[in-house]
């Protein structure tokens, strides 16, 4: 007699293995499917499609009415199963029906994780996951908002198919860049530059607080910083969960998933699993590749023939029309990798491999996916590319020839072939610009603009002219920021400003940076340009900043720090004083030096003890004084007026204005002020960065001293009538060098390239000197902040060691 | 013979970041590059001893704090002129959480 077998759940695994056994052995079993959808099997994956308008339903249907009918399947579509008795083998459906059998298939996939915010329950909150909540996403018309958590593939492929139709969505994204499983941050900013371009708002780094809603439906998101964000359908999109509960229930063994071995049985012989729904030696599955493999052992062991499940890498791709990308494999762990990287900022393309031992690991391509199955080839064979090593990023085609010698290459493009991308200049004007005379990169960008953009192509500018003049044009070896970029810094600078480039990742792409994530040479630089360029825009990045300004004090040659507290225009009273010799004492601090720049040093304090004794500080109304920072350090002052003879005006009180004014600000190199209360001198104003001396008639503002390795005399920028004005002053000139200057060079040197009169021009123009100190003072709004108090409050934590593990490791 | 120790939450160490961990034997580092990989050094650069928590994260490698030596955090070798070599430790990510091989921390003390 032939055998009953029971299916439970009509998806896709399940769905492909009743092929599998239909096709192998029609008549070995009598087949009941159940389905908790009121129909069979669909193309789940196709429903991205069918949001967005490009499919019906209709096209995606896996297995037709008449399909089932035709191969003797008894459907009962809309029933849930309620329970399995395996002790009588049979399983009970919703309406009450025992059905019996000889073979039970699990296949009951997935539930959406809803997380449980408070409102989760409105109306209109929804996950993506079948035909209803797809017919429920498209009945938003234009017009219509709609927030979707969750920048994963599903979240997205939802806004992208809704932005389709015209309505105003947004992604709320918890992580710092959209599918950080599957990409790394320069393909997720191409991607969400990508997104913003079809009209998506995307917000990365939001937490999601609490869902709004008004007579029991959803009307809004409210994220933890406070922004509201109304809507009249909330997706949820943030992964999913085996459905085990059934499993569960009946006494099966369940983990994560279902647990399955090799063959697909659980842990009871008579009962298989198959898709989402199984955990196969630990791992849980969410794309169909593997799957489908699933099924073709499970029908397999049904009919009591020999196979095994081995698990396989899979690759993902997003459907979004506009949004090439694909990513494979595994770069997220395992040590002795290495990584080749290729961008092309003109076309928005990224590639980036991963290799161990030679061989590929891991790939994410955006923008150009075209050879992306020969590379998923590689990883998924494990093939040795040692030999290919050079020009593997540039795909099959590259394969097999010599490496080209770069001049020659270039001598033999045609005149046509386009040589800087961002300007469309081809070889060809190129050429006949060096034949009328432009003989050096800077006349033939001057003349033609190639390379003048992003600067890419520089390189092939200077072979051109190599190629063109022959010996008589040297290729001058570029002073380029670090082995990340042939660029040079001041490149860098202007290409951020005229790009618009305002995140690490942004300048990593469009400027073409040859690592994934930079080193510590240009990390500490990009972090201050930006910062500077874009202080509303641009958050800080702690993890690109040297030790010293990471944790705010000086790191010492034995690993303890020194604390310097801010003593503003170096006058103090008993009590902050009394506040420091009680933290040294408390704090055991070995020794106590008064700086050059009037004010304390506090050397030898442990990190973890930092945020304790700023705390201390910190209650007697003492804040950081940067002594660590490229950044304002000191405003020093002599007595003035208040106290000496000679004095023309109050130097002490315009130091501590001063110094109130800029403290907290980053700058390319440390900045050091003093004020004079008259031409005796007596604070040393004329070896600062910027120095005030007192005369009777007003203020005379120099720049451009040093006294360190160098020692240099100011030089007059301007004389100013009243106190107000030289604080105009000061910020201008401030702000002007955090704008221009590159980073580490103190001011003197800034003024050697760009000359003090330039710095005057700026300066004596009232327009420009306002701008100049409104934006600093916009910038200011951000940073005058003390940076003690922060730590000492939010991230004390980070300072005590992760783990003490000196108990454990000793018995 | 491997015994996996919990010694905190990935979130707990910043991204292209570290945090030191106190042992017995000394101090280690416990790095998290830009991709979400973690590794275990000894703290302290084979040049003068300068604290690798504290340094730049940048690829699979950190930049010593005191004199900006290069340390590869797969092998502990210092990278390019200069020549020495810190110990590793294995070191894996498990559910978001950060766990270290014990066994192998006490084997540096044998
Ligand atoms: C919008 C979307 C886009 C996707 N895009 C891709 C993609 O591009 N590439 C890719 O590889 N994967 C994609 N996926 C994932 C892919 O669709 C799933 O991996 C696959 O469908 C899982 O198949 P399954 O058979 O395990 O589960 P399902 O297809 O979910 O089928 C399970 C079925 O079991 C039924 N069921 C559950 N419990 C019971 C019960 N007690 N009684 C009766 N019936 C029950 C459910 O109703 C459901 O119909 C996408 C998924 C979605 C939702
Ligand atoms: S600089 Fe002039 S005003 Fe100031 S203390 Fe010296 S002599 Fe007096």
């Amino acid at each position: 007699m032939t055998q009953n077998l029971v299916i439970i759940g009509a998806g896709m695994a399940t769905g492909r293995a009743l092929e599998h056994l239909l096709d192998a052995e029609p008549d070995a079993y009598n087949v009941t499917l159940f389905n908790a959808e009121p129909r069979g099997n669909y193309n789940r994956i196709m429903l991205s499609p069918v949001l967005s308008g490009d499919k019906a339903y209709d096209e995606i249907v896996t297995h037709t009415a008449e399909w089932y009918d035709e191969n003797g399947v008894t459907c009962r579509f809309g029933e849930k199963v309620a329970g399995i008795d395996r002790t009588a083998k049979t399983v009970t459906a919703a309406n009450g029906d025992v059905v019996p059998y000889d073979k039970l298939l699990l296949g009951t996939g997935s539930n959406p994780f809803m997380i449980p915010l408070p409102g989760h329950d409105l109306e209109g909150v929804i996950a993506y996951r079948d035909l209803e909540d797809t017919e429920r996403m498209m009945t938003m018309v234009e017009g219509q908002k709609v927030v979707v958590i969750g920048g994963g593939l599903l979240g997205l492929e939802a806004a992208a198919g809704m932005a389709a139709r015209g309505v105003d969505v947004t992604v709320v994204h918890l992580m710092g860049h959209l599918m950080e499983r599957q990409l790394d941050e320069a393909a997720g900013y191409l991607l969400r530059k990508a997104l913003i371009d079809k009209g998506i708002t995307v917000k990365c780094s939001a937490n999601s607080k609490e869902i709004l809603g008004k007579d029991g439906h959803v009307t809004g998101l409210l994220l933890e910083d406070g922004t509201e964000l109304p809507c009249d359908l909330l997706v949820m999109a943030v992964g999913i969960r085996p459905n085990t509960a059934l499993a569960a229930e009946a006494g099966l063994a369940v983990g994560k998933g279902i647990h399955v071995d090799d063959q697909m049985v659980t842990s009871d012989a008579d009962i298989l699993a198959v898709g989402e729904c199984v955990e196969h030696n630990g791992a849980l599955f969410g794309l169909v590749a593997p799957l489908y493999e699933q099924a073709k052992v499970v029908a397999q062991t049904l009919l009591g023939q020999e196979a095994a499940f081995v698990q396989k890498e899979v690759s993902t791709k997003l459907k979004v029309t506009g949004c090439d990308l694909f990513s494979a494999g595994d770069f997220a762990d395992g040590p002795g990798r290495e990584d080749i990287v290729f961008r092309d900022p003109a076309r928005g393309v990224y590639k980036r491999l991963v290799l161990e031992e030679n061989r590929v690991k891991g790939a994410v391509f955006y923008g150009d996916t075209a050879d992306s199955n020969w590379f998923f080839g590689l990883i998924k064979d494990g093939t040795d590319v040692a030999e290919m090593r050079e020009t593997l990023i540039f795909g099959p085609a590259f394969q097999g020839g010599t490496p080209l010698d770069p001049m020659a290459a270039v001598a033999a493009l045609p005149d046509d072939a386009e040589i800087c991308g961002c300007n469309g200049i081809s070889k060809g004007t190129i050429v006949a610009a060096i034949q009328d005379g432009a003989t050096d990169l800077a006349a033939v960008r001057t003349v033609t603009k190639a390379s003048g953009s992003c600067g890419t192509c520089t390189g092939l500018v200077e072979q051109v002219l190599g190629a063109t003049l022959g010996d008589d044009f040297v290729i001058p070896a570029a002073q380029s920021m670090c082995g990340c970029t042939d660029l040079a810094h001041e490149e860098v600078r202007r290409l951020i400003k005229s790009k618009g480039l305002k995140s690490m990742p942004a300048v990593w792409q469009e400027l073409g940076w040859k690592t994934t994530c930079g080193c510590h040479v240009c990390r500490p630089a990009l972090n201050f340009y930006l910062l500077a360029d874009w202080p509303v825009e641009y958050q800080d990045d702690p993890q690109s900043r040297f030790i010293n300004e990471r944790k705010h004090a000086n790191i010492q040659k034995d690993g303890t720090f020194s604390v310097v507290p801010r003593i503003w225009g170096g006058i103090t009273n008993p009590d902050e004083l009394r506040a420091i010799a009680d933290a040294a004492d408390k704090y055991h601090v070995p020794t106590v030096k008064f700086t050059g720049g009037q004010r304390i040093d506090l050397l030898g304090v442990k990190g973890e003890d930092l945020p304790h004794i700023w705390a201390d500080l910190n209650k007697a109304g003492l804040v950081s004084g940067h002594a660590y920072s490229k950044g304002l350090r000191t405003v020093k002052t002599c007595v003035g007026t208040d106290h000496c003879r000679f004095g023309t005006q109050d130097s002490t009180g315009l130091g501590i204005r001063l110094e109130k004014m800029l403290w907290g600000s980053w700058t390319p190199h440390k900045l050091k002020l003093a004020v004079s209360g008259c031409p005796r001198n007596c604070a040393e104003a004329t070896c600062k960065d910027i120095g005030v001396v007192c005369v009777d008639s007003g203020y005379q503002v120099s720049i451009g001293g040093a006294a360190g390795m160098d020692v240099k005399e100011t030089e007059l920028l301007c004389q100013v009538a009243t106190e107000d004005e030289t604080m105009e002053v000061v910020a201008a000139v401030t702000q002007l060098y955090r704008e221009n200057a590159k980073y580490l060079d103190r001011i003197y040197k800034w003024m050697n390239k760009v000359g003090l009169d330039w710095i005057k021009d700026q300066i004596d123009d009232p327009d420009t000197r306002r701008a100049l100190a409104d934006r600093f003072e916009l910038s200011q709004s951000i940073y005058r902040k003390d940076p003690w108090a922060e730590h000492a409050r939010d991230k004390a934590e980070t300072y005590q060691p992760l783990a003490n593990l000196t108990l454990e490791a000793a018995e | 013979m491997t015994n996996w120790i919990d010694i905190g939450a990935l979130e707990d160490v910043p991204a292209r970041g570290a945090r030191m961990i106190k042992t017995a034997f000394g101090c280690v580092a416990v790095f998290r590059t830009g991709d979400d990989q973690v590794f275990a050094l000894d703290n302290a650069c084979p040049h003068k001893a300068g604290p690798l928590a504290e340094g730049i994260v940048h690829g699979t490698k950190v930049t010593c704090p005191l004199h900006n030596w290069v340390i590869s955090l797969e092998t502990g070798q210092a990278q390019g002129a200069d020549e020495g070599v810190v110990n590793t430790y294995p070191a894996r990510i498990e559910e978001g959480r950060i766990l270290l091989d014990a066994a192998c921390l006490m084997r540096r003390a044998a």
